[in-house]
């Protein structure tokens, strides 16, 4: 056990490498083309929800592989770790949007004309009414995408990028203690995610408002 | 009641084609300051429509607007928002900012669109807001208000902003009936503070005792304008008066219902 | 360039017999899903405090784990701990079910609970048990509601099922993998295989959702699940 444990330490330290900063782009990502997807004119809407039938449609894995084997043949070289982290970015990208989408188009359409009334622009009100409403109705769905983006960080091993998962694969395979290696992992995993969703919560319950329910 | 004959509002010769159907047709109208103009007429009458159109929340598609005497430029998008700084909004169903306060509602134009700083903002809203009466519920969202308050709170949000004029799209309309006289009471202190207003309503013994002018509008057009005490008068014989007898006939009839 | 076409059709039996893998896959863990799923929603809507417990122990498990991880340790680690001999193909598609379980179980959940409460009580007052009540009266109502939730399902496992080409399972992703590998073409495979895999989607949900029109009764709106 004390020959495991810094082992799958070292790994837990590359996986949360990999999923900060996909959680944070990604999720900046998806507000972006869920407000574009709700908000913008049609042929942002198009675009997006091509993008997004596209990313979600088809499984990570496969992007991970275009991203890490295919895009060399174009003179794009990305090591493990970057083709990961933008394999993840992308996807939950589309994820988040479809959340943040139905939350834009669940806003009241007269406030915003209550705002132009204002005399507001329209960057103006994307950014003072927009968003706010938006995100606190998408914030449920968007943290189970972050959970989603945890347990699929394990991907990152299978473009060459060793983090909790790959150091497990690679002890186990040397030590043939499968079981228990793999128990641990399992073990840090849910840590991982039962801590994130418990920080979710706390977040939802800091920016709760009355009117914004759970059920939105 | 004297007058100033200082023309605040003007619109000329204002047409709006909307799928096909004409529902506004050359339609002119002006407002002198400290006027309170009274719009009536059957609902599809096109009140709802010349209201928007008069600070260009629907783009009339023909005719000129006016502010203090100054062409509005409508392709301008920085000269109408400009405008409808100036032009003041109260809408039927309110259309509260849900996730800003009382408070927040009525100060976040001046914060973000006049640039007023955090603490001056908030300060003027709270004088707004206790110009309605609503002083004490300055930290509460728009889901915790009774439909009353929150019309009180859009009066506000307009009022913080110092319109030349405020345009008024049926502010009881989506109210409990005996939430319409707090709303009604707000107004009226506006028009003796001499506020130039235009205002599509029903509340016909409001309009007989407020109103400057009743316009009276049908299919786009408006086809009686006048003193009250002229269109109302009982041998006036106006469509006016016409519609007004079956107004209140109608809630007699309503009336006797719920009982 | 016929170079290209020529190798492209000579591979593609080879890769479509790969979906037929995934199609399977899929097939036996939504079925699995839906036999272990079906007790847990059960047994933690209307059975003993403890019972809920170990239900939710369970989903908080499933619905924490790595896919990949749980792949390891059920086909390198358990299985073999066990002395059981299973395939990787059954390996795969116990996990995967077992996964899905969690999942499924949440769904019925929601479609029970959405149900009106005076339900089982009307059954009762029938003389019906609690066994029928639910058999009879509340499983037909809540199935028809859990359909939406359970399309959303499939085409999860489907991408998920991807993941079971590291346990070597011939099926479309692992095939495409080694065709790209081998042909130095990766572009044409992966993204042959993306399409594949959208196309696989768009069937099943068109499948799923004549299901659901024909199982209609009047008066059930489907429930939304964003």
């Amino acid at each position: 056990m004390e020959r495991v444990l810094p082992v799958l330490n070292r790994g837990v330290w590359m996986s949360l490498a990999l999923i900060l900063p996909s959680a944070v782009l990604g999720l900046a990502g998806g507000i972006l083309l869920g407000v574009a997807r709700g908000f913008g004119p049609a042929w942002m809407r198009r675009i997006g929800d091509i993008y997004t039938a596209i990313f979600r449609g088809i499984p990570l894995i496969i992007q991970l592989f275009i991203l890490y084997y295919a895009l060399p043949k174009l003179g794009l070289y990305l090591d493990g770790f970057s083709a990961a982290v933008l394999g993840f970015i992308l996807c939950s990208t589309a994820y988040h949007s479809e959340y943040v989408r139905g939350a834009v188009l669940s806003i009241k359409q007269g406030q915003f004309r209550a705002a132009q009334a204002l005399g507001m622009s329209r960057l103006q009100l994307a950014w003072g009414i927009l968003i706010p409403q938006a995100l606190r109705r998408a914030l449920p769905g968007c943290g189970n995408e972050i959970i989603y983006l945890i347990k699929y960080s394990s991907l990152a091993y299978l473009t060459t990028c060793v983090e909790l998962t790959g150091e497990a694969k690679i002890l186990a395979s040397r030590t043939f203690r499968y079981t228990e290696i793999f128990m641990v992992a399992g073990l840090y995993y849910l840590c991982l995610t039962s801590l994130a969703s418990l920080l979710l919560r706390k977040i939802e319950d800091r920016l709760r408002i009355p009117g914004f329910g759970r059920q939105g | 009641m004297s007058k100033t004959q200082e023309t605040v509002l003007c619109l000329e010769g204002i047409r709006k084609d909307l799928g096909g159907r004409r529902i506004l047709d050359q339609v002119s109208l002006s407002l002198c300051k400290g006027e309170l103009k009274v719009l009536i007429g059957p609902s599809g009458a096109g009140k709802s429509t010349l209201l928007q159109c008069a600070n260009c929340l629907v783009r009339p598609d023909q005719g000129e607007i006016f502010l203090d005497g100054v062409r509005l430029d409508q392709r301008s998008g920085l000269e109408l928002r400009l405008f409808r700084q100036h032009v003041g909004m109260i809408f039927q169903d309110f259309n509260l900012f849900d996730h800003l306060t009382a408070l927040g509602n009525v100060s976040i134009a001046l914060e973000k669109v006049r640039g007023v700083s955090k603490a001056a903002a908030r300060e003027r809203g709270q004088a707004e807001l206790a110009r309605v009466g609503l002083g004490n519920l300055a930290s509460l969202y728009p889901a915790e208000l009774s439909g009353g308050q929150k019309q009180r709170v859009a009066i506000a949000r307009a009022l913080a902003m110092d319109p030349r004029v405020i345009l008024l799209d049926e502010p009881t309309s989506a109210l409990d009936p005996e939430l319409v006289g707090e709303v009604l009471a707000v107004i009226r202190d506006l028009a003796d503070g001499g506020m130039t207003m235009l205002m599509a309503t029903h509340q016909m013994d409001f309009a007989r005792a407020l109103a400057s002018e009743i316009l009276f509008m049908e299919n786009g057009r408006i086809i009686e304008q006048g003193a009250p005490e002229t269109l109302l008068h009982p041998a006036a014989g106006t469509r006016t008066l016409d519609f007004c007898t079956r107004l209140s006939m109608e809630l007699e009839g309503r009336k006797t219902d719920t009982q | 360039m016929w170079e290209y076409l020529s190798s492209l059709a000579g591979e593609l039996p080879y890769i479509l017999q790969g979906s037929l893998t995934t199609l399977l896959v899929v097939f036996f863990a939504l079925g699995l899903g839906l036999i272990f799923g079906l007790p847990l929603a059960l047994g933690q809507i209307y059975g003993p405090l403890a019972l809920n417990r170990l239900v939710r122990i369970y989903v908080w498990f499933f619905r924490g784990t790595p896919i990949l991880v749980l792949l390891y340790l059920f086909y390198f680690g358990l299985f073999i701990a066990l002395n059981l001999d299973v395939s990787a193909f059954a390996s795969s598609c116990i996990v995967l079910g077992l996964t899905s379980a969690a999942y499924q179980s949440q769904i019925f959940r929601g479609a029970l609970e959405s149900l009106p409460h005076g339900q089982l009580k009307a059954a009762r007052a029938l003389g019906m048990s609690d066994t029928e009540g639910i058999r009879h009266i509340i499983l037909p109502q809540a199935l028809r509601l859990s359909i939406p939730g359970w399309s959303n399902e499939y085409s999860i496992l489907l991408k998920d099922s991807a993941l079971v080409h590291v346990l070597g399972v011939p099926e479309l992703m692992a095939r495409s993998h080694y065709v790209a590998s081998r042909t130095t073409w990766h572009f044409t495979y992966y993204i042959l295989a993306g399409i594949l895999y959208l196309i696989i989607t768009v069937l099943g949900l068109r499948l799923l959702r004549s299901l659901e029109t024909k199982t209609r009764l009047p008066g059930y709106a489907a429930l939304s699940h964003e």
